[in-house]
């Protein structure tokens, strides 16, 4: 099914403006947050609180010969000053990874990238930390880097990982998906084959908020409070307690209110675990809150994909087939956050949203001297690099063809009854409506128009480009057997608990970093039990006080955790069938749910509202055999498939033919993610993904000099676009929901992250089309556009 | 060294190292943490507050340069317990997502409908173009401000009719220009 009918507020509810259930309703959250009251992780004051600074490597590939910190330890407020070799004796120097890697903690026999962590030091207060920090001195012995991703396994590239006994090259993995031969039998007899280079160059989520952590072990009890800038606190402690031995049930992590996190803080980084050392070793709570040097320079990157895309299509325009080859570059260490099973994430879902005969894909992954990372920036594991190289292939051979690119696509997408849709890489697509979706889109941009528009300007030579994407997601990892995380399966929990006089909490394992899950939460169990919004609390962020699960990323916690908070409120209505039977002294048979209360069928009047129900679980009622005297549940959701949103999105740029300088005009998103909970943050979250894609398509990139010298690492050289640099959004939308979700809804976080930088590629080398330019990397800034212009293209790496 | 200036309408002196940013002063030492800090290089704008009126990042002003001068933060944007329409209006067209660019995002909005009460997009654009928002796309920020200037300080949100007397929320305007 497919509508573009929004839900709409139940009037029923005696408010016609407050939605008891699904609809736009404002955020719980936000009273704090204008007020200037939240809680971030700076903002934890602890009595007696002292505060750590890192250290970091000025090279990025060298023998460490000495660490001294005489100097720093005679400060006069500074209490510790911890270098590898003391972690060597705790044997902490080296913490696993997310990617069955290990990561240095510190640095204990070499440094691999540039601004990796080398000592850290406690002081009384934040500025003398950073004094004791000029105090050490250290002794490098330089050697050769890595930095080319293309020279990685260069007989002969020096080896970076000489740590791993017996490792003899930079090679991390080599991993395919897909018929090999069957592809190569489409390729070898198609009409037409296309090919390129495509380069998604490295990037980085730089969330408003840097990582940072509080740590407090208290010695008495053995008891670690640990709060900390995370996206997935329930994985943090079990990993801690694997790390560093403290039983798991003496760790409490608190993640407070995010300052946006975009996977930026899905990964443990070394300074959460130096807080730990550091409060173990002075006995008192420890901050450590990292600068944003040190978060563009040091923890999670995303992309660095370099992808050698080939397509192939009969000369009427059917797509037949897609391959590609991928260079990937994880940095010095494998830490990528992601499944177990999917070392290159959930890349394979590049076939797109195209009826294909055949795929395949080859990743190899590379050690290099810069950062680890990979996994991060809103990428749902990996899809923005897959979207991006079919999106581009597909308007490649539009390009070849003379075909429209929008019309290429109509001819091409999965109907709607071939869903579910196995495609040729394994991934079996939910639901799916595609062509309503295009078709919408074009209706609002006005596609013909701006083609006729285009070809006026173009014959003034004004280069005006149109440019289109069509994405397919796959998000909500996952079904436990398939997916999971260092050996824990993506699943979570949701416990609910209705107080005697209706008003209930519910107690979810994901963690919001801004997407508002104290208000979709409340709402998904204000629309299964009809109690209002305002009435229930969602707890979140404390694994003292929350159920198990893996917490935020991917675009998971609609498709998971949502799921689990449906269906503990199913589980809770359910319940109160019972209690409500006994209550109107029938049976459970003979009563009727509408919307807040059950009724005996054939007489509404007789009926139980959930809060005459609550206070009835909780009072003197009668309960039938085997019900608790409450009105409590709780569940573990495990999936029983992703889910797999999509979306149209069009762009229109003017470029400037004298400076090459991109400007976005409009930016028309259409987008299907099921059923729509709150339209209202549904739609914020589209905006900021599109912001994403301008930044990454125009401005953003992680560059490196040769040396390995890192040439993003504050905001005056990463850039990042303002409102100046943005259009206003214009966004539409279809709904087709999940037929497995329990409310058919998909996720939306990502998508417009995801989709929307090949169209704005798609645009830009549409506008230079009378120059020849058929292809061109990110970032499409005004010097790279401008050597487009002259035929001098080139790989931003 | 000490230094006193007036925060909130409040007098404060206190005693400080001179190299101390005013925004880790009005974060640690006055323990307002409602404004944040976010990048060191005066891009970001996280750390936006109103000096005499004007927003200023405090991530690049030494506190002993705030001597004598009036700082308003957000906790001194809503007054006596009426959230300022610049407050309101975020909270009404979702000009928010983590809330963590959003202090200094308001400051700036007040100060712009201070001096232009009926800005068009352009300029409000144009007031926050130094400031970094990563979550919203800024669109919704400018609905936020829109709002604002549409329900001046003195709206009466129960009646929807706008009052000439000021109001409640007319001792905002008279703290900024004092």
């Amino acid at each position: 099914m497919t509508t573009t009918q929004e839900h709409a507020p139940n009037p029923a509810a005696g408010d016609p403006g407050r939605p008891i259930g699904f609809g736009r309703l404002q955020r719980k959250e936000d009273p704090r947050f204008v007020r200037g009251k939240g809680t971030y992780i700076d903002d934890i004051v602890l009595p007696g609180m002292l505060h750590g600074a890192i250290l970091r490597a000025p090279v990025a590939h060298a023998r460490l010969v000495s660490i001294d910190t005489t100097e720093a330890l005679a400060h006069p407020k500074v209490l510790a000053v911890i270098t590898g070799k003391d972690l060597q004796a705790l044997n902490l120097a080296w913490a696993p990874t997310l990617s069955a890697d290990v990561q240095a903690v510190l640095v204990t026999d070499k440094v691999r990238f540039q601004g990796q962590e080398v000592a850290f030091a406690v002081a009384e207060d934040r500025y003398a930390a950073r004094d004791a920090l000029e105090l050490i001195d250290v002794e490098y012995d330089m050697l050769p880097p890595v930095i080319d991703a293309r020279r990685a396994l260069d007989p002969g590239a020096p080896v970076i990982r000489d740590d791993v006994e017996g490792r003899t090259d930079n090679r991390i993995f080599d991993w395919e998906i897909g018929d090999a031969a069957e592809t190569e039998a489409v390729f070898a007899t198609a009409d037409v084959v296309v090919a390129q280079e495509v380069v998604y160059p490295r990037v980085h989520p730089a969330p408003m908020e840097t990582c940072g952590a509080v740590a407090d072990f208290d010695p008495i009890d053995g008891r670690l409070t640990l709060y900390e800038t995370t996206q997935a606190p329930h994985a943090h402690r079990t990993l801690y307690a694997i790390v560093a031995g403290i039983p798991e049930h003496k760790i409490r992590i608190v993640s407070p209110d995010i300052g946006g996190g975009f996977g930026n803080k899905v990964g443990i980084y070394p300074g959460y675990v130096l807080a730990v050392v550091g409060s173990i070793v002075t006995g008192k709570p420890v901050k450590w809150v990292e600068d944003r040097s040190e978060n563009l320079m040091s923890t999670s990157f995303a992309r660095d994909y370099i992808m050698q895309g080939e397509i192939a299509a009969t000369k009427e325009g059917k797509i037949l087939a897609v391959r590609t080859n991928v260079l990937a570059d994880h940095g010095a260490f494998n830490a990528t956050a992601q499944p177990t099973k999917n070392p290159a994430g959930f890349f394979s879902i590049f076939t797109g949203s195209y009826d294909l005969q055949a795929a395949y894909c080859k990743v190899t992954g590379v050690y290099t001297n810069k950062a680890p990372g990979g996994v991060a920036y809103a990428c749902s594991f990996r899809v923005t690099e897959a979207v991006y190289l079919v999106e581009r292939m597909v308007d490649i051979l539009a390009r070849k063809l003379d075909m429209d690119p929008a019309e290429l696509r109509l001819k091409n997408f999965i109907k709607p009854e071939q869903f579910p849709y196995a495609n040729k890489t394994g991934w079996v697509y939910d639901s799916g409506n595609y062509e309503p979706a295009m078709r919408l889109s074009m209706q609002m941009a006005g596609y013909e128009d701006l083609r006729r528009e285009q070809l006026e300007k173009r014959e003034r030579g004004e280069l005006m480009g149109i440019g289109v994407s069509f994405f397919t997601e796959t998000v909500g990892a996952g079904p436990r057997k398939h997916f999971d995380i260092v050996g824990l399966g993506m699943a979570d929990g949701a416990e609910l608990r209705v107080h005697p006089t209706g008003k209930a909490v519910v107690r979810i394992s994901v963690q919001s970093q801004g997407q508002g899950h104290e208000t979709t939460f409340a709402q998904i169990v204000a629309e299964e039990l009809g109690i209002p919004p305002e009435s229930i609390d969602v707890v979140h962020g404390d694994t003292d006080q929350t159920p198990f699960g893996l917490g935020t990323y991917g675009s998971r916690s609609t498709p998971v955790s949502g799921g689990a908070v449906a269906l503990v409120a199913r589980k809770v209505r359910d319940k109160a069938r019972f209690i409500a039977a006994a209550m109107l002294e029938t049976r459970p048979e003979d009563l009727e749910w509408e919307k807040g209360r059950w009724f005996v069928k054939g007489d509404p009047s007789a009926g139980k509202t959930i809060a005459e129900i609550a206070f009835g679980a909780h009072g003197t009622v009668a309960l039938p055999e085997g019900i608790d005297g409450n009105l409590d549940a709780e569940v573990t959701y495990d999936p029983p498939n992703l889910t797999f949103p999509f979306g149209a999105y069009i762009c229109v740029v003017d470029v400037d033919a004298g400076t090459g300088h991109v400007k976005v005009r409009r930016f028309i998103a259409v987008d299907d993610c099921g059923t729509r909970i709150n339209p209202m943050i549904i739609e914020g979250q589209v905006h900021g993904g599109l912001t994403d894609g301008v930044g990454m398509a125009l401005m953003e990139i992680i560059a490196f000099d040769e040396e390995g010298n890192c040439l993003s690492s504050s905001f005056m050289d990463y850039l990042i676009p303002t409102a100046m640099e943005v259009p206003d959004w214009e966004t539409g939308f279809t709904v087709t929901p999940s037929p497995h979700h329990p409310i058919g809804a998909k996720g939306i976080g990502e998508s417009a992250t995801v989709g929307s930088p090949p169209a704005i590629v798609n645009a830009i080398v549409d506008a230079l089309a009378p120059y020849g330019v058929t292809h061109m990397d990110m970032p499409c800034t005004p010097a790279r556009v401008w050597e487009a212009m002259q035929g001098r293209a080139r790989p931003p790496v | 060294m000490q230094i006193s200036m007036t925060v909130n309408g409040d007098e404060v002196t206190r005693e400080i190292e001179p190299r101390v940013l005013l925004v880790h002063f009005i974060r640690e030492n006055l323990g307002l943490t409602g404004t944040h800090w976010g990048c060191d290089t005066s891009n970001c704008g996280t750390c936006v507050v109103l000096m005499d009126g004007q927003p200023v990042k405090s991530c690049t002003v030494l506190a002993a340069m705030a001597d004598g001068h009036d700082i308003r933060t957000v906790e001194g944007l809503a007054a006596g317990g009426t959230l300022d329409p610049v407050q309101q209006g975020f909270m009404e067209e979702h000009g928010l997502q983590c809330g963590f660019c959003t202090p200094g995002m308001m400051l700036t909005a007040r100060a712009l409908l201070d001096r232009n009460p009926h800005p068009d997009d352009t300029e409000i654009r144009q007031a926050i173009s130094g400031q970094i928002c990563r979550c919203t796309g800024y669109a919704t920020i400018v609905r936020s401000v829109q709002w604002a200037a549409a329900h001046p300080p003195g709206w009466d949100t129960e009646t929807g009719a706008g009052t000439d007397d000021g109001g409640a929320g007319g001792a905002v305007a008279e703290e900024v220009t004092a």
